[in-house]
């Protein structure tokens, strides 16, 4: 337990968090401990802010915090420690003719260290490519992100596409800025959310669901 | 200004402005029945913005790219072919007739872009597809080690640091001296640096793109004067931006600013102080030019669930509230188009003098937002784009009776939509004839 680097993390202290990190790395303590303390760091961030206690800065704060430590822990360990198996994989990615990342990558975050498997496929991403993934990797789960208007007509096309690979148990969500029920209907998709809980509540549920 | 404008208050500013606006002196209307409509709808507006019961309520449909896709054109067309949205625009004005009107601002002229570069958006046929509307492209356009260099001297970092950025042709422009130099006697040594290999160049194609948005501006006006001779107010008179968002949207990016939060906050806030200064004259500038004080602004990072209370009060809303005050002051409406979920900011954004400010929401508990900004701010806002999208006449009828009934009480509504790319054209066809008919005030 290093709960002084925890705290650190959690209570937005970057400059501390980095240098309890590199205190524990000089006194010659297992790297994975830092990891291991940086985890729990996470899930104490990714709580607050599921519960409306912290927002957006918080989380990119805490992410480039991660970020920092994980670059000084990173040459001490050995390859096959660096991962560990995750949760369900999921694909993310928004979809074609729209180019916002932001709200793409928060809910990438939140899943991420709600411990599943996020593929990001980035922005613009035409349905064959979501198709592609789908396949390649066997994910269940995807999300598909849109800020504009113009991202209803390729939602829908990407959730047609998906459907006609015969991706039956494949579950779609879609989020962002101008959608809301009307538009999951309109566009066949299984789940809508309004925010990035939304989005990891879906996805506890529907890898529950699929596990039993 | 003159010294009497100096001696005015922002009251007295504000009803000579309007007035002038109202006379309407420049128009030349197509007939009597246009001159009675135009200034019907502004006293209407003026009512409502003032939270005096006016005639019925005001009515106006935002649109961006819609008049395009409903007439057969695309984004690409409005963007290089500016003669070719005139048309459009003017039919779907008539035929939703609204009572104030929001023309083809948003739609830029694309060649002015490309003769500088210009890289803070994409937009058809660069970058996305004819078809899409143009897309803002975010990034740090200043370092998070340049807030220094920012408030020393603005202008200079604009110049020579962030333009070349932002605009790839100006890339010579960094290798010129700072421009406040050449203020003492005979030391024109800073001139020398526009013989730099490149630098005439980049001048020639700012000089190019210069042009090419005299073009546009030619075509906006003439197109401007066309529609008010119909007989429909311009809404917008001047325009200018919250200035955490000058920072965060243009300068920093989302993830830039969120950490200056943090890592340098106290520079952060000199930034957006010095923002807040050039936000009020950007917006008193350009209302002043066109003779119309409806002053806009689109707000961005402030929204609920972007940041915490604590940080939209510290960082966001003291600049905005600053620049609100600056532009009433000078006898100007702030016209505040909040984007994303604003219910949790009423608390703070109901902190403004009575009848002076526009609320529009895209998204927003209505109930909450007339009970809290009721007696203080005229409230905009109308049907959400999916359902204008993809809904049907009867519900996008029901939501603007939704919206008389609770928002319109005693006044202080004005229904408008976000800005529209898509929609039914039935959906937005409906708006009009239900708020004339179920929006009267008796």
């Amino acid at each position: 337990m290093h709960q002084e680097l925890i705290d650190a993390i959690t209570d937005m202290r970057e400059d501390d968090a980095l240098r309890l990190a590199g205190e524990i790395i000089e006194a010659g303590k297992d790297p994975l401990e830092i990891l291991d303390a940086c985890r729990q760091a996470m899930a104490i961030v990714g709580q607050r802010f599921e519960d409306g206690e912290s927002f957006v800065p918080e989380l990119i704060l805490a992410g480039e915090t991660l970020k920092g430590i994980s670059e000084k822990v990173k040459p001490l360990l050995q390859r096959n420690a660096e991962t560990e198996a995750a949760g369900s994989k999921i694909i993310l990615g928004t979809v074609a003719g729209d180019i916002h990342d932001i709200a793409k990558d928060i809910v990438g975050f939140m899943l991420d260290i709600n411990g599943f498997q996020v593929s990001d496929l980035g922005v613009d991403v035409p349905p064959t490519k979501f198709v592609e993934a789908a396949e390649e990797t066997g994910a269940k789960i995807i999300g598909l992100s849109g800020f504009l208007t113009l991202a209803y007509d390729p939602m829908k096309d990407t959730v047609a596409a998906l459907r006609e690979a015969q991706l039956d148990d494949v579950r779609i969500m879609i989020g962002g800025g101008q959608v809301d029920e009307q538009i999951r209907l309109y566009t066949g998709a299984d789940a809508f959310g309004k925010d990035a809980m939304s989005a990891v509540s879906l996805a506890r549920q529907w890898s529950e669901e699929a596990q039993s | 200004m003159n010294d009497v404008q100096r001696k005015q208050t922002g009251d007295q500013k504000y009803e000579e402005n309007f007035q002038r606006w109202y006379a309407a002196e420049e128009i030349d209307f197509v007939d009597a029945a246009a001159e009675t409509r135009y200034k019907a709808s502004l006293r209407r507006l003026k009512d409502a913005i003032q939270l005096r019961v006016p005639d019925r309520v005001p009515y106006m449909p935002i649109f961006q790219m819609y008049p395009l896709y409903e007439h057969g054109l695309n984004p690409r067309d409005a963007m290089y072919d500016y003669p070719k949205v005139r048309d459009a625009w003017k039919k779907v004005l008539i035929e939703t007739d609204p009572d104030l009107y929001v023309g083809p601002l948003l739609a830029y002229p694309g060649r002015a872009f490309e003769a500088v570069d210009y890289r803070l958006m994409k937009w058809p046929g660069n970058g996305v597809g004819p078809d899409q509307t143009y897309q803002f492209v975010e990034g740090e356009y200043m370092m998070a080690d340049e807030y220094d260099d920012f408030l020393f001297d603005p202008t200079d970092f604009m110049l020579r640091k962030y333009y070349p950025r932002v605009f790839g042709v100006l890339e010579p422009l960094t290798r010129l001296g700072p421009f406040h130099n050449g203020v003492w006697l005979g030391m024109l040594g800073w001139m020398a640096g526009f013989a730099t290999p490149g630098v005439g160049e980049a001048f020639e194609k700012l000089v190019e793109s210069a042009h090419e948005m005299q073009e546009w501006f030619t075509h906006l006006a003439s197109l401007d004067a066309e529609i008010k001779a119909l007989g429909y107010p311009n809404m917008v008179g001047g325009m200018t931006f919250a200035p955490f968002d000058f920072i965060g949207d243009t300068m920093r990016g989302t993830k830039g600013v969120m950490l200056d939060m943090f890592r340098c906050p106290d520079k952060l806030l000199a930034a957006t102080e010095k923002m807040t200064r050039i936000a009020i004259r950007m917006g008193v500038d350009s209302a002043q030019e066109s003779g119309n004080p409806m002053v806009w602004m689109f707000l961005h990072k402030g929204a609920g669930g972007f940041m915490s209370d604590e940080q939209y009060e510290t960082f966001y809303w003291p600049s905005l509230r600053e620049l609100l005050i600056g532009l009433i002051d000078a006898g100007l409406t702030p016209c505040v188009y909040s984007e994303g979920n604003y219910t949790p900011r009423l608390k703070n954004i109901v902190d403004v003098p009575k009848g002076k400010v526009l609320y529009h929401f895209e998204s927003v508990d209505f109930k909450q937002a007339k009970e809290v900004l009721g007696d203080v701010a005229c409230i905009l806002g109308g049907p959400p784009l999916s359902m204008l999208a993809t809904g049907s006449t009867t519900e996008v009828s029901d939501y603007c009776r939704m919206l008389i009934d609770v928002v319109g009480k005693d006044g202080g509504l004005i229904i408008d939509t976000d800005s529209i790319d898509e929609g039914k054209p039935e959906n937005i066809r409906a708006m009009g004839p239900v708020i004339r008919e179920y929006g009267v005030y008796s």
